[in-house]
């Protein structure tokens, strides 16, 4: 056992020598907490929007001045026929457009009828519904200044309450999220070079004589990214709470816990990558290419899985990070206790024992 | 020019030779684009919903079964507590609830009016708004049905007011079907993280092993090596591009809107662009480690910003910007432009300046960056 710290020290000074993948491996969760806090949101804003005014009369500017003090959209030169609104499509300058009939005020006024037309860009279809919805409720309200609707008799008035959330903090979401993509890949990308890079530069025959057993130099080679690992995650942990104002509701020990397991069980799959592959570029192609998309979509952060295939919905239940982003939103975010998630702590210590037992059986201990 | 075929002849022998990188450049990709369109769906359907109805009246059974049968909900529960009802929020099985207090027909009926409280399970942002709007719109339907029963009960008229009658098409994808507008972005982000990663790991391999300092001492020029590293994987990448193209048509059905020798133009282009930057990664590290997270450090943050995920429109001011400064956001632009909407040269030319001035920085950076003597 005394040579275990010995080793473990070696590859601490490989991962230490190489300054820039530190300041990556530190500098990618500060960016993406920032990203993620202040750049992204789902929310749709400075919708580009182009009117067709036929009808140049009180009612329609009316609308068009609502439309303008509106924050969601942005109102671009109009247009002037029919034909240059797909003009305007076809440049990707707006993302929705307004008809109104040359005769509109004539008949709001004549058969209580009139018409506008919304034209939406349809090959975004996210947009193309908020838009309409937005476009709706500007024109119910000028609709319901013409002329108030009588107040209904009977009313059922809604309370909603956001639990969990209440100031609608849009970074709560996306923080578990960004926690359990960054280990899953950085965590997995790093150990998966560990075992192939010895192989690839040949000191690999070194680490094999030496009397320490095959586990002890999976362990040695596990530990440094491990403790950087925990680094990182006190790093992201302190940004959440003091930058993007993320109110950690549960148990740290608890927190602390399941992320090293979950940590485990990258690193586990990083080293399953090592042993099968013969050189860095593979395996880093494998952990980080091959994974990436997979992991942005199946962890449930960005799409939700229930509306997936069923068939994706069961694929979904291998991917690490997916137990991991349920369990840190359970405990981080809604304060519930260990009784909620022993399920997803099993599957996840199940799936680390089994990834490392398989690690194991594959690292060669002959040279060919 | 000779030497340079030489080069290229390196090259392609030594992407041949490895069946292992052939497969994560031409499978990998495939099978990708073919699954994850059918994942990436941002539509919210199906809220699940629990109900503690503490009335057990008409009304309330009317109300529940109304939201039940509106298509947006899922009734996964009829609680008889609070307590039992929240405690499917945190298990997860219930996005919100809602709860009819005691005497709830009672105070409708004699006062008029009656609160009801609903809490919804707002980490989820999105969800959690949408599904307030349905079911207070779900609510207002129900408010007004029981307004038309009692009104017409009593012979009472309903007034007729001046309606604007808002019509709506969606031009380009009139079934408003996911799929056109997240195919084109996956396949530019799949094109991207291949040509990325692998023109990433190239030169510092060769570093690596050591076999660069055979080429430092060869009457190579700088411009000549870069350019022998580019061409194999420009064509790689036009084949991914392809590959893709028919991959989108056989299983997806779509086929590009507008003209495809516009189109493999600004491939051709960005893919100049792109490849620069992952020589001048590599270019820059000293190990295949170091250039893959540095690689990955740009690519991760070229993505999320690219408008892939969320619109660029959305961010902030800065956000814009920067988003603008980086390739991927415009030619993910151009494909869905080009592929959904048929936009043709005229209209797309200003992206095509852009990209041609990233393909002209990147790679003048590379080939200066690249050291013969170290």
């Amino acid at each position: 056992m005394k040579q275990l710290p010995a080793f473990i020290r070696k590859e601490f000074y490989h991962v230490f020598r190489d300054k820039r993948t530190l300041l990556i491996l530190f500098g990618l969760p500060v960016v993406q907490i920032i990203l993620f806090g202040y750049a992204l949101s789902n929310e749709v804003k400075n919708i580009g929007i182009t009117i067709l005014d036929n009808a140049h009369d009180n009612n329609s500017e009316q609308i068009i001045n609502r439309i303008k003090t509106s924050s969601y959209f942005l109102v671009k030169d109009p247009v002037l026929k029919y034909s240059d609104i797909e003009e305007k499509f076809k440049e990707g300058s707006i993302k929705c457009a307004l008809v109104f009939p040359p005769d509109f005020t004539g008949e709001l006024g004549h058969s209580g009828n009139a018409q506008i037309q919304i034209i939406t860009d349809g090959s975004d279809p996210n947009t193309a519904t908020i838009v309409v919805n937005y476009l709706t409720a500007i024109i119910s309200g000028y609709q319901q200044q013409l002329k108030p609707a009588p107040r209904l008799s009977y009313q059922i008035i809604p309370q909603i309450r956001q639990l969990y959330n209440e100031e609608q903090n849009g970074s709560v979401n996306f923080i578990p999220g960004v926690i359990a993509l960054i280990f899953m890949i950085v965590c997995t990308a790093l150990t998966s070079v560990s075992v192939v890079r010895e192989k690839e530069l040949g000191t690999m025959e070194i680490l094999l004589v030496s009397p320490l057993k095959p586990i002890l130099v999976l362990i040695a080679k596990v530990v440094p990214y491990l403790v950087l690992s925990i680094v990182n995650f006190i790093i992201i942990l302190t940004l959440s709470v003091y930058l993007l104002d993320v109110q950690i509701k549960g148990n740290l020990v608890l927190i602390f816990a399941e992320s090293i397991l979950f940590i485990i069980t990258c690193l586990s799959l990083g080293l399953l990558i090592s042993n099968v592959t013969n050189s860095q570029q593979t395996a880093m192609l494998i952990s980080m290419m091959g994974m990436m998309l997979p992991t942005i979509l199946f962890t449930g952060f960005m799409f939700p899985i229930e509306n997936m295939p069923w068939i994706f919905r069961a694929i979904s239940h291998v991917i690490p990070s997916r137990y991991y982003f349920i369990i840190i939103k359970a405990v981080m975010l809604k304060g519930l206790g260990f009784r909620y998630i022993w399920q997803e702590t099993l599957i996840l210590a199940g799936m680390a024992i089994f990834l490392l037992t398989i690690a194991l059986k594959n690292f060669k201990i002959r040279l060919s | 020019m000779r030497v340079l075929g030489f080069i290229l002849q390196k090259e392609f022998r030594q992407i041949f030779r490895d069946k292992t990188i052939l497969a994560m450049m031409f499978v990998v990709p495939t099978v990708q684009l073919v699954i994850l369109p059918l994942a990436a769906n941002f539509e919210v359907k199906n809220i699940n919903i629990s109900v503690v109805d503490y009335d057990r009246s008409t009304y309330s059974q009317r109300l529940i079964y109304k939201i039940a049968s509106s298509g947006y909900f899922r009734l996964v529960g009829n609680t008889v507590s609070y307590n039992d009802a929240l405690e499917l929020i945190e298990k997860n099985e219930a996005d919100m609830m809602l709860e009819i207090p005691h005497g709830f027909e009672r105070n409708l009926v004699r006062e008029g009016s009656q609160q009801l409280n609903i809490s919804a399970d707002a980490i989820n942002g999105t969800k959690s708004s949408i599904g307030g709007g349905y079911l207070t719109a779900v609510l207002a339907d129900f408010n007004s049905s029981l307004d038309v029963n009692i009104k017409s009960a009593n012979g009472g008229n309903i007034m007729q007011s001046p309606r604007i009658e808002i019509t709506y098409s969606d031009w380009f994808n009139p079934r408003r079907e996911y799929k056109y507008y997240m195919v084109p972005g996956i396949l530019v982000l799949l094109l991207t993280l291949i040509g990325g990663f692998i023109t990433a790991l190239n030169i510092v391999r060769e570093k690596e092993i050591g076999t660069i300092e055979q080429i430092n001492v060869t009457p190579i020029k700088k411009w000549q090596f870069i350019l022998g590293k580019l061409i194999p994987f420009w064509i790689v990448g036009i084949i991914v591009f392809t590959v893709g193209l028919i991959v989108m048509y056989l299983v997806y059905g779509i086929f590009p809107e507008g003209s495809i020798p516009l189109l493999y133009l600004f491939a051709a282009v960005y893919l100049v662009a792109l490849l620069g930057f992952g020589l001048l990664i590599s270019t820059f590290s000293n190990s295949q480690l170091q250039a893959m997270f540095v690689a990955f450090f740009f690519m991760m943050i070229f993505m999320l910003m690219s408008g892939f995920f969320t619109s660029v429109d959305s961010m902030p001011d800065w956000a814009r910007k920067f988003s603008n400064l980086t390739p991927v956001t415009h030619f993910i632009a151009v494909v869905r432009l080009i592929v959904l909407k048929g936009s043709g040269f005229r209209q797309v030319k200003t992206e095509l300046l852009y990209l041609s001035g990233f393909a002209l920085l990147l790679n003048s950076c590379a080939i200066l960056n690249y050291r013969k003597t170290s």
